[in-house]
């Protein structure tokens, strides 16, 4: 299989799903210029000049049309530049988009592909560097979608757009240049199946989005001191695969949940509630959460080191359900 | 097209049904069949029926908090809305929206909107559509003075007059923010004038006067139709009743509100002005108020045969459970 990077990986996904179906389109900032600033919608003005669609800094307006948009049929995959810009947007997200279809009873279908860069990189400080997925998993109506490799980026996006529903598609910045395997050939990801990207015995460790690399980084470097961790990834937070999170808990009798994102009300504090729920015979020890610290994401790189939780918060984490 | 007698009675008719139909609903709100609460429409009726008039079956209707009117202007079935209003498994949204939601896809009745302007960035959108699909299907988006004020409206006149969108833009200017004189809140007297920040026209027409709501709605429809871009009309209107159910209306006086309905009635004004024309009699005003009345009543007798929802109901209608995604 051949190796592409993760936005090239999103950027073959929206190629393949244009040409499949002409209903989908672009619409976004700087979405023509060099493809946004990520690159991902490059090469689509070649082909489908008339699907692509670059906007003034108007988010509402950006999302609000793209929920008019499907609404009337079409699937719109709008890209918001950074997701701390989706606050702008909310209204349309969330009593919109989002409740669209059963405030009318069924009648509506809004298949909106929100695109939201997520996440630290590049030093930008706290209005470019949220992450914000438990804001979306809160809202019924909307799924979440959170990859963490090329190979599932693409699968994932697939999905999301081909979705008859509103999905809120968190890339992780840090991991736009990571790469991974990618068939050349057709292929999705369910919604709501986690996946296994490591397996162990010793300790479950599930891990979000730019958490994944961490955790499995952390599992090699646990192997020295004789653990064992399986790491699993939900893959998207809405559907949350609570099954496969709990089937591992169950062999392994330990949980980690570790997400890049403040803990507090977290992404992690419903899985570790679930599995609270789910699982609190099958623990033999109580469930410890990595996440950041509860404060916005500062500038300096000493500061944003000590918020964002790396490898080793992951392994010390993992030493303490050990114990 | 120019308002001939039939068609001003047909639009006349449907004055009457937004009226009634309004009424009836006030009526079982005391007496505790319909539920929630209600934002009336009475006293702007020649806007919707003015508009929609110009409107295609498959033209798409986003609104506002307030828009039985706009749903009965479009062809929304009356008893499905009443049986909305009472929270039957029978109404438009069965039972999950009500009256701030109501919505009719078959006839491209995208909504009703509890979010002031919220219907303004989507009905931009279904003109999106329309061009991205090369068809000529015009939306129109209806919403109050208050809506003026906010984000999505400026966001979304921007970007109907940058890519020349086939929308209508229809302010139902009633001249209060809920409960607050416009003048206390805006800096420009007439909606109208905003529309030179977008390049695009913006008319000012009597909501009362249904024929000045036609005319400045068909050159709009039809504008929009050539895709030759958005307009913004601004149609001065009054509603007979308070901003929603409870209102005490301390902030405008008896006198104000009689003054309108007695003079400023756009069904008044209608009735007279056709029958200037000969094209309705005593007779036939009539016998149109009896035959809307029968309507009206049916629409109550459906409400009340049809059943409650069922418990298990909350839980549908999230997401589409039945979509599975294959390669």
């Amino acid at each position: 299989m051949r190796t592409i990077a993760l936005r090239d990986a999103l950027r073959e996904a929206l190629h393949e799903e244009m040409a499949r179906d002409e209903s989908v389109f672009v619409i976004g900032e700087d979405v023509i210029a060099h493809g946004g600033p990520y690159t991902v919608t490059q090469g689509i003005v070649d082909k489908w000049p008339d699907r692509i669609f670059e906007t003034p800094i108007a988010e509402a307006g950006i999302v609000g049309l793209g929920v008019g948009a499907a609404l009337a049929g079409m699937r719109p995959v709008v890209e918001i530049m950074y997701v701390d810009f989706i606050t702008c947007a909310m209204d349309e997200v969330v009593n919109q988009a989002a409740k669209m279809r059963y405030m009318t009873g069924g009648q509506a279908s809004v298949p909106i592909v929100i695109r939201l860069p997520c996440g630290p990189a590049r030093l930008v400080a706290a209005q470019h560097s949220q992450i914000m997925e438990s804001w979306f998993m809160h809202v019924p109506g909307l799924q979440v979608a959170a990859p963490s490799t090329p190979y599932d980026a693409k699968g994932l996006m697939k999905t999301a757009i081909r979705s008859p529903d509103p999905v809120a598609f968190f890339e992780y910045k840090a991991l736009y240049v990571s790469e991974g395997g990618v068939p050349e050939e057709d292929y999705v990801i369910p919604f709501g199946k986690a996946d296994i990207k490591r397996e162990g015995e010793d300790a479950t460790v599930v891990a979000i989005g730019g958490m994944v690399p961490r955790a499995l980084e952390a599992g090699i470097a646990l192997e020295d001191e004789g653990y064992d961790i399986e790491v699993v990834d939900p893959r998207t937070l809405a559907p949350l695969d609570m099954e496969t999170i709990c089937e591992s808990v169950r062999r392994t009798g330990r949980a980690v949940v570790c997400e890049m994102d403040s803990s507090f009300a977290g992404t992690g504090a419903e899985i570790a509630a679930a599995l609270a729920e789910q699982c609190f015979h099958d623990l033999r020890a109580p469930i410890v959460r990595v996440g950041s610290p509860h404060v916005p994401m500062p500038f300096a790189e000493e500061l944003v080191n000590v918020t964002v939780p790396d490898a080793g918060d992951v392994s010390a984490a993992v030493r303490k359900v050990m114990a | 097209m120019t308002l001939n007698a039939e068609l001003s009675r047909r639009i006349y008719t449907d004055m009457w049904r937004i009226r009634l139909f309004e009424e009836e609903a006030l009526r079982q709100t005391s007496l505790g069949s319909v539920k929630g609460t209600l934002h009336t429409y009475c006293g702007e009726e020649a806007i919707a029926v003015a508009v929609c008039a110009h409107l295609r079956d498959d033209d798409y209707v986003l609104g506002t908090h307030r828009s039985h009117g706009h749903c009965l202007a479009k062809g929304a079935p009356m008893d499905r809305m009443m049986a909305e209003l009472f929270g039957r498994a029978t109404g438009s949204c069965r039972a999950k929206g009500g009256s701030m939601h109501i919505a009719d896809f078959s006839r491209n009745i995208l909504g009703a909107n509890g979010i002031v302007a919220g219907g303004i960035g989507p009905g931009t959108g279904t003109a999106l559509a329309s061009r991205i699909r090369k068809s000529d299907q015009v939306s129109v988006v209806f919403f109050g003075d208050g809506a003026a004020a906010r984000g999505p409206f400026h966001e979304g006149l921007l970007f109907g007059s940058l890519w020349k969108l086939p929308v209508v833009y229809v302010c139902e200017n009633n001249g209060y923010q809920q409960w607050v004189p416009r003048k206390n809140v805006a800096v420009v007297d007439s909606v109208a004038d905003m529309a030179a920040s977008y390049a695009i026209p913006g008319v000012s027409v009597d909501g009362q006067d249904l024929e000045a709501v036609y005319d400045a709605a068909g050159v709009a429809v039809e504008r929009a139709r050539r895709g030759e871009g958005p307009t913004l009309i601004e149609a001065r209107t009054y509603r007979f009743y308070g901003h929603s159910l409870g209102d005490m209306e301390e902030y405008r006086s008896r006198e104000e509100v009689d003054d309108w309905r007695e003079n400023r009635d756009p069904i008044k004004l209608f009735s007279a002005w056709m029958k200037e024309r000969q094209w309705l009699g005593d007779d036939e005003d009539e016998a149109i108020q009896a035959e809307v009345k029968v309507e009206v009543a049916r629409s109550v007798a459906y409400a009340e045969e049809s059943p409650l929802p069922e418990p298990e109901d909350v839980l549908t209608d999230v997401l589409d459970t039945e979509w599975r995604v294959s390669a």
